[in-house]
């Protein structure tokens, strides 16, 4: 049976009236088992993409949840090599799509030719790569569109109308929306500018529109008029598992959008 | 000549690898070196702070003692006369003067062993602009004479607390706190590396040192010299002093020798070298050489000088490498501390240990250059700072002799 594309997993979601739901872990995170062991059950508790956090040495997108968690999966070893091979017999049983997030160096050390074919081998259907404005983007690009991944776009508050059609041009997948001028992390509060660019993004792009950093709770999204398809959370996710918690029962929280 | 070929690239090296939520300040930056940098107005102002602030045009001093014994004449080029210290402050202050035609307030830095947050902050206090600085808690802790030099100038410092803890982490951080606050605010970034354009702008600040060079050496000789040689960290007193010539058709025999930090030299230990011991990869917005292990992971660096320990290099560095057209060597800790004294006791000049870099391959390798010929190093700073450093290497200098006390 064909994987439903990315797309296809989001407008089902949608279908079905809710929100498709992205977790986000760093791989390796907070152990090798209990990653594993986490992926496995955000998979079998409501999430329709996990994202792979890729880890890298400087992360300046982010805040101090994922850096930090970034930081200690670096210092027992974590490589791009390692995560291929962690989740490697895990993928062919994942209900979820999955997405590798992470920052351009690593990729490319590894080969973008022969990443694009081991991630397409075992079913990886998206990258994120928030160091890559579309300027930049070209060889990554080309490399996984012949293996029919899809580049998720970054956009924020302040890429403006014209920038974000030159984006949608390219745009596969869904078009990942940065709730706030800053990093990751968990924030009370989204700015109300985040409804105004997911509102703006929905006039751009014909792909769904994601929304991420700052998200925590389904109470930040229920009150939006003009609401996002896609929730994106990540830092809270992670300060849940560092806790001692499990990601089944972080998934309850967002259960009933 | 325009090494500069596609747009903020320099051959393979360069481009813009940085969050989309920093293209619009990018690009605005860019505008700005575009419109406001070659008007007559800006030109003016920068000329007036360079003389009257700075202390330019800075002089080419004869090395008379070294010069014997070297069998060729030594010059050095005396960046280290410049107030705060360093050729730091002809980018800081272009950069703070560009902000304000901007209509920036503030603006924020990342500073390794302080030089460049020092001359960020003279700058913004000479200006009217806010100033905060970014510097890992490792520095801070061994740098605290300067942290108190910027608080005194008005500056606020941060201290890095994430990665190492150190120069990358305070830029990682800097551009952090730029995506939030990049309406108000100018990253005034310390080196000619980084995104587009500040490779650009900051080389564009720094050439100064190298068009008062080739001025004054034909005043002093008639000719342009053999041979230039420069300090290499991020790069920008060298890329100061080398763009004027790597473009200049008339100066195509001049030697153009760029030194970069070989830490302990011993093998496996860090160094400061990704030039010569480094590979290509992304770092802090660049495609550039850089030190990384095997999976992308950028390696910490090491250097007993503060001012080169850097895991990466500018990208025009990269590309002159690429070319040829520049030489890059290595020298080790050893070696600079040895020039270090050297040039002190024979000059009456105490270099930075970053200048000491390029000092020091003069020294060890007095047979590549021609006899009777001229060679230039660019004293890009003075040594005072690393007082404490010489302290803990040399420790014998600081010992009381006998019956010395007073």
């Amino acid at each position: 049976m064909k994987r439903p594309s990315l797309e296809e997993r989001i407008i089902a979601a949608r279908k079905a009236g809710r929100f498709a739901k992205v977790p986000f872990i760093t791989a390796g995170f907070p152990d090798e088992e209990r990653f594993c062991r986490a992926v496995v059950e955000l998979d079998a508790n409501g999430a329709d993409i996990i994202e792979i956090g890729i880890p890298f040495s400087d992360p300046v997108a982010d805040g101090p949840v994922v850096e930090d968690a970034s930081r200690r999966v670096l210092e027992k070893g974590m490589t791009l090599h390692r995560t291929l091979d962690l989740l490697r017999p895990l993928a062919a049983d994942l209900q979820a799509g999955l997405v590798f997030m992470g920052y351009y160096n690593p990729f490319l050390q590894y080969g973008l030719e022969r990443l694009a074919d081991d991630s397409a081998a075992m079913g990886v259907q998206g990258f994120i790569v928030p160091d890559l404005p579309l300027e930049e983007s070209g060889p990554m690009r080309k490399a996984l569109d012949a293996r029919g991944i899809d580049l998720i776009a970054l956009v924020g508050p302040n890429t403006g109308d014209e920038r974000m059609r030159e984006y949608a041009g390219t745009a596969r997948g869904y078009v990942y929306v940065v709730s706030t001028l800053g990093t990751t992390g968990v924030r009370k509060n989204l700015p109300p500018e985040a409804e105004h660019t997911v509102g703006r993004a929905r006039n751009a792009f014909r792909v769904p529109v994601a929304l991420g950093f700052g998200l925590s709770h389904p109470d930040q999204v229920r009150a939006m008029a003009d609401p996002p398809d896609v929730l994106v959370f990540g830092s809270s996710l992670l300060r849940h598992l560092d806790a001692g918690g499990s990601a089944a029962e972080y998934m309850e929280r967002w259960a009933a959008v | 000549m325009k090494t500069e070929q596609r747009k903020g690239y320099f051959g393979q090296f360069g481009g813009q690898f940085i969050p989309e939520l920093l293209m619009p300040p990018l690009n605005e930056l860019e505008e700005a070196c575009r419109t406001i940098m070659p008007g007559e107005a800006f030109r003016r102002e920068l000329d007036t702070l360079l003389s009257e602030f700075a202390g330019r045009p800075t002089p080419l001093t004869r090395c008379d003692t070294l010069s014997k014994q070297l069998g060729f004449t030594l010059w050095l080029k005396r960046e280290d006369l410049l107030h705060t210290g360093a050729h730091k402050v002809n980018n800081t202050l272009g950069q703070a003067l560009l902000a304000k035609h901007m209509g920036k307030t503030r603006l924020v830095a990342e500073t390794g062993a302080g030089q460049h947050g020092v001359a960020t902050a003279a700058a913004a206090a000479r200006l009217g602009l806010e100033c905060t600085v970014f510097m890992g808690q490792t520095d801070i802790e061994r740098q605290a004479s300067n942290v108190a030099r910027m608080k005194l100038l008005g500056a606020k410092v941060i201290p890095a607390v994430s990665g190492t803890k150190t120069l990358k982490d305070a830029i990682n951080e800097a551009l952090r706190h730029w995506i939030v606050e990049q309406k108000t605010t100018h990253y005034c970034f310390g080196t000619a590396a980084g995104p587009h354009p500040f490779p650009t702008l900051v080389r564009d600040l720094q050439t100064v040192i190298g068009r008062e060079t080739k001025a004054r050496m034909r005043e002093l000789i008639g000719r342009l010299p053999d041979a230039v040689l420069a300090c290499v960290g991020g790069g920008s007193n060298a890329i100061g002093m080398f763009h004027p010539f790597a473009t200049d058709p008339e100066a195509a025999n001049v030697r153009l020798i760029g030194v970069e930090a070989g830490g302990t030299g011993e093998k496996g230990c860090y160094n400061s070298a990704p030039l010569n011991l480094g590979t290509p990869g992304t770092l802090h917005g660049q495609y550039s050489m850089l030190l990384q292990d095997e999976d992308g992971q950028v390696q910490p660096s090491h250097s007993v000088s503060a001012g080169l320990d850097y895991p990466g290099v500018g990208p025009e560095h990269a590309f002159f490498q690429s070319t040829g057209r520049v030489e890059y060597r290595i020298i080790t800790d050893d070696g600079a501390l040895r020039a270090f004294q050297t040039l002190s006791k024979a000059e009456g000049i105490i270099p930075a240990l970053e200048s000491s870099h390029a000092l020091a391959w003069v020294l060890e390798n007095p047979g590549a250059f021609p006899a009777d010929g001229h060679v230039v190093v660019n004293l890009s700073g003075r040594g005072d700072k690393d007082m404490d450093i010489i302290a803990a290497h040399l420790p014998h200098i600081f010992a009381n002799d006998q019956g010395g006390a007073a």
